[in-house]
């Protein structure tokens, strides 16, 4: 049991991570990525909805006809992301304030819908809300890295109004990187969002290939042996 | 009969949908009735917070409730009011501008004598690093309409410089500060336009002292 425990967390945090490897979720995360902050935030609340949707489609699966299964989880998903919304909105109200257009667009994000249909159905109530908290650990690490990266690049700063998402307490998280920088636009538009995506995508694939020929050498010095 | 076999009838899924959507609404409703109060304080602190930001100084009433609607340009648009002894002494309005990227929403603080004592932009979808410098966050470029009225400039020099006005325009973005300019130049012209109305709205319109 430890040992899927420990596979569901390597599969969510990389080999299987929801933007580095399946590609999905795109639109949050080109949108909101223009901050590590910004980033951060649409990630952790990512999260808190995958961990609720896998469990509660995990807990209801005998139930749920194969042929309605979809509406089903839709209407679910819509549903948590709605009381996310609305007591963001009523309980941690400057929160809102930076996250609020984006939270709607989780419903959006087909990687909560996938991680129901794919795992969650299959599988018991705690492997899913592993799973959805893996994976959403993963979307939150994609993001936060895009993020950075774009905040850097674009306005010369690392974690700006980090005090908004998390507290006073996380204000020294607000680093200037780049004193004096004039800001490079591009990085902070869409188009700059897409750039870093690929520029990531391209770094873990040479990363992969180097693991996979270190692998194959290996096996092939114990077969020889 | 077995949940299998079930899961398969067509009244079933029906059943399944239905109930679905039943309780999944009751969960909605619920957590709409018990959030309702907080999100509604939350955005009255949010709108004394701006509306404070157009009106320095102390007024002896809350401007959330001295309020007076009077028709506008476009639409009916809602006056807060801040009182000294009585009197109004200045009052507080949402002017809406037309920016590159849609609506500027703004809110301008006008003081008894029609002067400007403050606008803040609320709400935009400008360019980030070229249109965005209407933000106070960004540039100062928002406190320069403060102490301005329609007779200082005058009327045709209430405009961006490239249109021959007295306002700086943005290196990149002409549109934006433009808008605003128009909003804020509306602004004036629909207190001049009120300025009875306004000021002498007796202290029965609503006015309570706590």
């Amino acid at each position: 049991m430890s040992d899927s425990y420990a596979r569901i967390t390597k599969d969510g945090l990389w080999d299987n991570n929801i933007v580095f490897a399946q590609i999905l979720g795109m639109c949050p995360t080109m949108a909101v990525t223009s901050s590590a902050t910004n980033g951060l935030g649409m990630g952790l609340a990512t999260t808190a909805v995958l961990v609720a949707a896998n469990a509660l489609v995990s807990a209801a699966r005998d139930f749920i006809s194969p042929d309605v299964r979809i509406p089903v989880y839709i209407v679910l998903i819509a549903t948590l992301v709605t009381l996310v919304d609305v007591s963001l909105n009523a309980w941690a109200h400057d929160l809102y304030k930076v996250l609020g257009l984006y939270i709607a667009l989780i419903v959006a994000n087909c990687a909560v819908l996938g991680r129901a249909e794919a795992f969650a159905a299959k599988n018991g109530v705690g492997a899913s809300a592993m799973d959805g908290l893996m994976m959403g650990l993963g979307f939150t690490f994609a993001l936060t890295t895009i993020g950075g990266i774009r905040e850097v690049l674009g306005a010369g700063t690392l974690f700006a109004n980090a005090h908004l998402l998390l507290g006073s307490a996380f204000a020294f998280l607000e680093t200037t990187v780049i004193p004096d920088y004039k800001g490079y636009l591009l990085m902070i538009l869409p188009p700059g969002g897409f750039m870093v995506l690929g520029f990531l995508l391209a770094g873990r694939r040479v990363i992969e290939s180097r693991r996979a020929a270190r692998a194959e050498a290996l096996a092939l010095a114990a077969s020889a042996t | 009969m077995k949940l299998e076999e079930l899961r398969g009838k067509l009244g079933y899924q029906g059943i399944l949908l239905g109930g679905v959507a039943l309780l999944t609404s009751a969960a909605l409703a619920y957590a709409a009735s018990i959030t309702e109060a907080d999100i509604k304080a939350a955005e009255a602190a949010d709108l004394k917070q701006s509306l404070t930001q157009v009106l320095p100084g102390e007024y002896e009433n809350d401007l959330l409730k001295d309020t007076i609607a009077l028709p506008g340009k476009e639409g009916e648009v809602l006056v807060y009011r801040g009182r000294r002894a009585g009197n109004v002494e200045a009052v507080v309005y949402r002017v809406v501008g037309h920016g590159y990227a849609g609506n500027i929403v703004c809110v301008m603080g006008v003081s008894r004598e029609g002067k400007i004592l403050g606008v803040r932009v609320i709400s935009h979808k400008e360019t980030p690093g070229l249109g965005d410098k209407i933000e106070p966050a960004k540039s100062d470029w928002i406190h320069s309409f403060e102490g301005k009225w329609l007779g200082e400039p005058l009327a045709e020099k209430w405009a961006v410089k490239k249109d021959g006005g007295v306002f700086d325009q943005f290196a990149g973005a002409t549109i934006t500060p433009r808008g605003v300019v128009n909003a804020v130049k509306g602004g004036l012209e629909f207190f001049e336009a009120n300025r009875t109305a306004l000021l002498e709205g007796a202290v029965a319109e609503g006015v309570k002292h706590e």
